[in-house]
């Protein structure tokens, strides 16, 4: 029996979340313990599973390096938006009592490998990584962190893209992040940014896509338009690796696909090549 | 739009097909009326000439400036080529271009906004919509020449804003701009694109609203009737105001312009920041 056959067969009866993990993939089952021990990374199909953002910060931080900025900022409801479901202020209080996360990006300044850097890492679990006005906000104001600093700025973006709730403010925060990224490459403080599963529409339309490196991790779905659209509007079907980070990177828009494991690694070599 | 009663107040349900309707003027009318000189400057030096977004050299009113705009067509085989003012990458990127052309020369840029979005495509996608909007907006955010905007028609999400990130924006009265159409966001926000009414309404796409949230800056009154019953007026209208702005803009110094945008983007649509 090949050492992952023992990985697909679920021990009977206890297949319990608490023992063991299914890679939502391929449906191994995987001891837990193995499974965050490699990052929720799958040791049969590499499936890059997605993190939060407090394990995505113990990734690729030094220990106890990692200090928040504006945690105060929180998400806004500037247009009092309702729709069938019910008030966007009610489910957004929810989302924070959930996720324990003020907005859907978490901002401050660490380390990696040494090196002093300004991070913010999106999770997707807040409103699926939805750009709204206090996400803008905390990017923003990390931005000029970083220019203040002269440090460099690396944002893990995690996004379905706009908050609809949030109407023509969320597009607004394309446009407010982008200022400040553009203030940050007029100083010459680098900018990395790595798209993780998933990156599309308004984020993958503004900060996210401007990094003097743009980095991925495999598999990753990056693309502006949701696939359902496209089939709609040009009415054929679309290649199976269609908006992958793979296909993303043979089309010229992702310097490289890092490896979950190496992803520390890299960010350090590539800042020591930015410091000169 | 012979149903709608300008005697009582419109929805943002009315406004929306107002902005949408036939015969209101498009970038050809604009160009045409206000504009007497036009030299148009095709192509993103990489792949193509997009036919959905425009620009050239333009004279208004004695000013010379770089306009550039989204195009609809007149009628369906304009509008096919045109692409229903749905630019592709290239259209993008041709506009970066000619900011980027204007910096260089000292020519104000007017950029005439009226797209139902940046064109959804595999080709689209392939070549980077998503890149070449974003590119756009870092150099909008720091471009060194005044930056007039008017929304005319249609503001439709990413595609409207790869080129209306600048110092003022005006806005037709009833035009329309928002993060996704109204027939988007209630097909997703109420699972039934038929509620594009109340979503037209949620979503606060008027320019009385933009005007309220602090994301216009003026909006600029339309004839009786709205702009299809009197194109020659409107286009007037948007010519004066656009010339207002830009000598105003002129004023400032370079660094002045710069600092200011930026001081008005980071207040705008902020949660937090006064
Ligand atoms: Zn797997």
């Amino acid at each position: 029996m090949a050492w992952f056959e023992k990985l697909v067969t679920p021990p009977a009866r206890i297949a319990t979340e608490a023992v063991w993990a299914v890679c939502p993939a391929c449906k191994a089952y995987v001891p837990r313990e193995e499974w965050n021990s490699a990052w929720r990374v799958c040791p049969r199909c590499n499936f890059h599973d997605r993190l939060t953002c407090r394990e995505r910060i113990e990734l690729v931080t030094d220990a106890g390096s990692f200090q928040e900025l504006n945690a105060h900022v929180s998400f806004a409801d500037p247009l009092k938006f309702e729709d069938v479901s019910g008030p966007y202020a009610a489910k957004a209080k929810a989302t924070v009592s959930k996720t324990g996360l003020g907005e859907a990006v978490v901002t401050g300044g660490a380390k990696v490998d040494g090196i002093p850097v300004v991070l913010g890492v999106m999770d997707f679990r807040f409103l699926g990584g939805s750009l709204g006005s206090g996400t803008g906000d905390r990017i923003l104001l990390a931005a000029e962190e970083a220019l203040r600093l002269r440090q460099p700025y690396i944002i893990f973006s995690a996004s379905g893209g706009a908050r609809m709730h949030e109407g023509i403010i969320s597009l607004m925060q394309m446009a407010r992040t982008c200022a400040a990224i553009a203030r940050l490459q007029e100083a010459g403080i680098p900018y990395l940014s790595v798209l993780t599963d998933p990156t599309t529409g308004g984020v993958s339309a503004s900060y996210a896509m401007v990094g003097d490196l743009n980095l991925s991790e495999p598999k990753a779905l990056i693309g502006f338009a949701g696939r359902r659209v496209i089939e709609q509007t040009i009415k054929q079907k679309l290649p199976a690796d269609f908006q992958t980070a793979e296909y993303v990177l043979e089309h010229g828009f992702i310097d490289h696909i890092v490896e979950r494991k190496a992803m520390k690694r890299f960010l350090a070599s590539a800042l020591r090549y930015a410091g000169q | 739009m012979s149903d709608i009663d300008f005697n009582q107040p419109l929805s943002p349900w009315q406004i929306v097909q107002l902005a949408r309707t036939s015969g209101r003027p498009l970038i050809g009318d604009y160009i045409q009326g206000m504009c007497s000189d036009f030299v148009e400057l095709h192509g993103d030096r990489a792949f193509g000439d997009d036919r959905g977004l425009i620009g050239g050299f333009a004279t208004i009113g004695g000013e010379r400036v770089m306009l550039i705009g989204h195009q609809k067509g007149k009628n369906v085989e304009d509008n096919i080529k045109a692409n229903f003012g749905m630019a592709n990458p290239e259209g993008y990127r041709k506009a970066m271009r000619l900011m980027k052309l204007a910096e260089k020369y000292h020519l104000p840029v007017v950029a005439l906004v009226d797209t139902p979005g940046a064109y959804p495509g595999l080709e689209a996608e392939a070549r980077g919509q998503a890149e070449a909007i974003a590119k756009n907006l870092t150099v909008m955010a720091t471009l060194r020449t005044p930056y007039v905007i008017v929304v005319t028609g249609e503001g439709g999400s990413g595609g409207a804003l790869g080129i209306a990130v600048g110092d003022v924006v005006l806005m037709l009265q009833y035009a329309v701009y928002s993060v996704i159409s109204p027939e988007g966001c209630a097909s997703i926000l109420w699972r039934d694109g038929k509620k594009a009414p109340e979503a037209a309404a949620a979503m606060k796409i008027t320019a009385d609203s933009l005007l309220q949230l602090g994301i216009i800056d003026e909006i600029l009154a339309e004839p009786p009737g709205a702009a299809h019953c009197d194109p020659h007026t409107m286009v007037q209208t948007v010519k004066d105001a656009v010339l207002k702005h830009v000598q105003a803009l002129k004023s400032l110094t370079l660094d002045d312009l710069t600092a200011k945008r930026y001081a008005k983007l980071r207040r705008m649509g902020s949660a937090t920041l006064a």
